[in-house]
This record gives C-alpha cells, structure tokens and sequence, in this order.
C-alpha cells in the first residue's frame, strides 16, 4: 500500500487510540512511562495537525484533504475531510492538551484510574468529530468523545463531583438520543449520510421530504446547542465543569466548540447560509447565552464557577456572531475561539491552584465581608508586606487572562471582538440594512459583556491577590506553574502574529460561506487505485 | 403495520419521557434506555417499512434493488444499540457510586 500524503488525515484518530488502548497495559504506578506516552502522542498530534494546516492553507491541496476509509469510491465511502476549519481545530485541540497533561503531572493523574488513557480516548472523539465528512460518524465521534468525558467528569471522586457528573450524563444521553432522531430524518428525508451529499439533495428535494428535512436539522441543532451550552440549554453546564478536575475542566472548553463547529459546519454547507438552522434562532439564543453568562458571572461566588461562565460567554458571542452570518463576522468569532478557548483553559488550571488552598470558612467570611462592609479587619499589619514569589507569577498570569478574557488591548482577545466589531460596524457594513437590529444588539452585547467581565475579574483578583481575608501562600511548583505560562505564551503569540493567523482564518471564513469548493472536493475525490491493479 | 409501529414509538417515547422526569435515579435509567428503544424504532422505520424483504444481498450476477430493504438504517440501529448499551452500563456504575456517597437514590443526592 503506498502510503500518501492522505493518510495523514487518519492519524489524529488512529494516534491517541492506539497510546490510549496500549497505556491499559501497564499499571496505574507506572506513571512516567504513561506520561511520557501521552506527551509523545499530544506532540505528534500538534506535528500532523500542523502539517495538515499548511497543507490545506499553503499546499497544492488548497482546498480540502479528503480520504476515502477503506478506498470505497467518493459518495459512497466512509470519508474523512481536513479543510481549513478543520485543521485550525486540530491545532487548537492539541494546543490545549498539552498544557492539560502537563498541568495533571503534578498532582491530577494520581487522583484516579486511567487518567491518561480516557484523556486520549477523549481526545480521539474531538480530533474525530473534527475530521469526519460523515453525519453518523459525527455521531459515534461524539460518542467516543463524551463517554470518556463521563470518566473523566468524574476523575478524582467526591459526592459533588459524581452528583454533577451526574447531571451532565444524563443531559448528555438524551442529548445523544435527540441527535439519533435528527440523523434517522435527515436520512429518510436524503437517503445519505455524507455531509456533501446532503447538501446536494437539500436543494432538490419534494413534497413531504422537505419539511423532514428540516425537522431533522432541527433535532440535529438541538442536539449540537446542547453541547454548546446555548440557553436555555445550559445548566447543566456549570455545576458540571466547575466540579470537574483542573486539568479535566480545561480540556473540557474545547468540548463545547465542537457542538459549535458542527453547528457552524453544517449550517453553511446546507443552502442558504445557515437559513436551514434558522439563523436568527441561533442569534437569539447566542445573545440570550450571553446575558446569561453576564449574570452568572458576576453572580458566582467561587472562581471556579466563573470561570464556568466564561465558557458560556464565549459560546454566547460564537453563537450570536455566526448568527449573524457575515464572512468578516465569521473570521473574526473564529479568531474569538481560539483566543477565548486558550484563554478560559488557563483560568481554569490557575484557579484551581488559588482556589484549593483556600477552605471554606473564607469563602464565608467573603459573602459577610460583602454584606456588612470591611471595617472589623485590621489593615496596618498588611502595609509593607512582601507578595511571595509564587503569588506574584500567579497574579501576573491571572492579570494577563483577565486583559485578554475582558477584551482590552493590546492581547488576543481585544484583537478578536475587535475584529467581530469591525465586520458588522466598519466599512462595507452599511448595506446590510436587513440585519440592522440584530447587529446593533450584538455590539451593545459585546461591549456590555467586556465591561461585566471586567467587574468580575477585578472583584475576583483583588480579593485573591491584594486583599485576601488570611494571606495565603498557594504551594504551587513549577510544573504546575509552566502549563499556564505555556497557554499564555500561546495567547502572546496569538496576538503577535495576528496578521497571518487572521489571513488564515479570513481565507477559512471565505470557504465556509462558499461551500461549494468542499462539495465540489469532497465529492469530486477520487480513489487510490486498487492495489492489484496498480501492480500490473 | 405503520400504525402500530408509530404507536410503539409514540407510546415508548411517552414513557421513557415520564420516567426521566421522575426523581429516582432507578426511574432515569430505566427512562433513558426505553427512549433508545424507541428512537432506535425510529431509526429503523427512517429505511421505510418493507416486509418479508431481507436486507442482505444473496447471489451473484444482476440485483434488482427492490427486492430487498434499506440495509444502511439496520446498520445504525446496531451501532446505536451497541453505545447505547455501553452508556448505560457505565452510567449505572455512577448511580450506585451517588448511591454509596450520599446515602440516597434521589438524583440530586438528597431529598426534597
């Protein structure tokens, strides 16, 4: 078999499943070895999805990789599709697993069984879900993906950690059971399975198949929203990712965007822009997410459930800028995820480190502080006092993902909601009268949404690092310090180079709202010759 | 025969629906598995319903696709029930662990 540049499409699948399966060999105390596994595969994951993007972006294969599982010819197979998208996904996921094993060496993969293995498998199902051209793979992807999201939810036990985990199987399966429903639909409606070939059909279907059509498409956003964290589909959301590990809860904000990517995936392939998901629907909701968010923010009294609702938030803008549907719009809330998902992945990881030291007894006497004002402490002792190493980095760092959650210049994030504001206020804009109001609401949303952040952020580190009720000196080490610095040069980088990393996603926006390069690839993919008839 | 199929989805569906609703953690399991029940009747009826037509092509030569039934849904359906089988295994593991935690079957691990 000659092995082409297409079978580097299946290795972000076949990788993590193989060290994930093998890594059930060996004992649970043979942790080096296991990390080492880990780290070697997240390494080639970053090295393949690294190389597919400069394939897809800068390659002869301009467009989309396709591979044809099992060399079946193009409608018919089973296929795996890398465009932009795609591989800008692929990038981000493994960009943010690195930092989450690292982050877990210290402490995390000691705190139950099979930590690295269910990391892989989780991470199977994401690249997967990325990868696939196929709807009902779509669907085991997602499978795979939440059934070792269940192990880990509930990786390091406790009463709130199962009860929430709880809660977050049971959404999730029902979730899982309404996207069966919309995938048997939009079969019986088309009569295929294949992502290309369903946007084909959609334009020529008749009579009692077109509104099964869309009710499938209904059910299959529903499902995807679920996921999302839209609301009034969301809470589940909260308890569940602010119960779970340091190192689960951060991986875990990659998990909402792949209900968004399939969202914004398939909405644009189908005929009309994103009409056939009901666009304006998923405005609404998005805008609805966000204020949500913006309360619950401002609302939550432990960090880690802030942090919780800043992954609503920034499922919040995506949604509410994708339903919007502009291609400027497009580029800039893709510029938005990658920036957000980093960002609230490191908040996660440095709030658990703050957040563990401190018992509970001061979170009470935080609410009686707020109530009844501060005069009973005494301050003099305060006046002179050295900040320790430690909480210095850490508030650097927590300094650094607040300026870039918030929005203010000159970090990624300001970048990003800058970009979203440009494609629906700047030049070029004014004559898209028709979606006036909800352009209008989507930036006092925007605005209002940095400043609440803002609030929530300064409340959050005055009170931990300038004006804590006991000084505390978290017991953090270096290890568990670097993964954070990690994200954060990432994020650095981010906006350093936002010139190519935004022309990159300006031309992904450009193929997503012009789906017929992906048609005309993914259909139009032809198969490897056989092998006996390449031998004579 | 449709009737009776959509009756069996429909009052499948009903039930699984109730029982989800309701506060014991034994009801919820057993809620969601009768609603896979019925969305895997779902599936299966998506590839039309055909009777007495086999689904696997036998022999060779020409084949006259009328003969035979959708064979893609039945394909769905096995893979469906496959996963569907492994979440629920795995989910009753973590309701006898909330069981053994809290000392209650109530799905927020307390009563009222």
């Amino acid at each position: 078999m000659p092995v082409t540049p297409a079978h580097l499409l299946i290795v972000p699948i076949i990788l993590p499943l193989l060290t994930g399966a093998l890594m059930l060999f060996f004992d649970d105390r043979e942790r080096r070895l296991k990390l080492t596994m880990s780290l070697l595969s997240v390494f080639g994951l970053l090295g393949v999805a690294l190389m597919l993007l400069d394939r897809v972006h800068n390659g002869e294969e301009a467009l989309a990789m396709v591979y044809l599982v099992g060399n079946w010819p193009a409608p018919v197979a089973i296929n795996l599709v890398a465009d932009r998208l795609s591989a800008v996904m692929l990038v981000l996921t493994a960009a943010l697993a690195l930092p989450a094993i690292l982050f877990a060496m210290e402490r995390w993969e000691r705190a139950g069984p099979h930590f690295h293995s269910l990391f892989q498998f989780l991470l199977v199902g994401i690249n997967g879900s990325f990868l696939t051209g196929d709807l009902f793979n779509l669907f085991v992807f997602f499978e795979v993906m939440l059934a070792a999201s269940y192990g880990l939810v509930l990786h390091g036990g406790g009463a709130l950690r199962v009860r929430s985990g709880m809660h977050y199987i049971t959404v999730n399966l029902g979730a899982s059971l309404i996207f069966l429903v919309g995938i048997a639909m939009v079969f019986g409606a088309t009569g295929t399975l294949n992502l290309a070939e369903i946007a084909v059909r959609a334009e020529m279907l008749e009579g009692f198949a077109r509104p099964a059509l869309d009710v499938g498409l209904a059910m299959l956003a529903l499902a995807f929203l679920i996921k999302a964290g839209m609301w009034p589909l969301c809470h589940w959301l909260v308890p569940a990712y602010a119960a779970a590990a340091g190192p689960v809860a951060a991986v875990f904000a990659m998990l909402s965007k792949v209900g968004i990517y399939s969202l914004l995936r398939l909405s644009l392939l189908l005929p009309g822009e994103g009409a056939a998901f009901g666009a304006i629907l998923i405005f609404i909701g998005g805008a609805a997410t966000l204020g949500f968010a913006c309360v619950g923010v401002l609302a939550s009294q432990s960090m880690k459930r802030a942090s919780a609702y800043f992954i609503l938030m920034s499922s919040g803008t995506l949604l509410s800028t994708f339903g919007i549907s502009l291609q400027g719009g497009t580029a800039g809330a893709l510029f938005y995820l990658l920036s957000s998902t980093l960002a609230v992945s490191g908040l996660f990881m440095l709030v658990e480190l703050l957040e563990r030291e401190q018992d509970i007894t001061a979170g009470v006497l935080g609410v009686t502080q707020e109530a009844y004002g501060e005069d009973d402490f005494e301050e003099e002792t305060e006046v002179g006092s050295v900040m320790p190493g430690a909480v210095a980095i850490l508030g650097g760092a927590f300094g650094l993902l607040a300026i870039i959650l918030i929005g203010l210049p000159p970090l990624s994030g300001f970048l990003a909601k800058f970009a979203i504001l440009t494609a629906i206020l700047g030049p070029g804009a004014e004559d898209l009268g028709s979606t006036g109001n909800m352009r209008g609401t989507l930036v006092v949303l925007l605005l209002v949404s940095g400043l609440v952040s803002m609030i929530a952020l300064s409340r959050m580190g005055i009170r931990t690092f300038w004006a804590p009720i006991e000084p505390f000196t978290p017991k953090v080490t270096i290890v568990e310090t670097a993964p954070i610095l990690l994200l954060l040069a990432m994020l650095i980088a981010l906006a350093a180079y936002a010139g190519p990393v935004m022309e990159l996603l300006q031309a992904t926006a450009d193929d997503l709202h012009h789906p017929g390069r992906y048609l005309s690839a993914v259909l139009d993919a032809e198969r490897v010759p056989p092998y006996a008839e390449s031998e004579q | 025969m449709e009737l009776v199929i959509a009756a069996a989805i429909g009052i499948l569906t009903a039930s699984g629906v109730w029982l989800i609703l309701r506060p014991r953690t034994y009801q919820l399991v057993i809620g969601l598995t009768i609603l896979s029940y019925a969305v895997n009747l779902f599936i299966f009826s998506m590839g039309r319903l055909r009777v007495n037509a086999s689904p696997v092509l036998n022999g060779h030569g020409p084949v006259d696709p009328t003969a035979y039934t959708d064979p893609v849904p039945q394909a769905l359906v096995l893979t469906a029930i496959v996963i569907g089988f492994a979440t629920t295994a795995l989910f009753l593991v973590v309701l006898i662990v909330l069981r053994g935690l809290t000392g209650s079957d109530h799905v927020d691990g307390r009563e009222g």
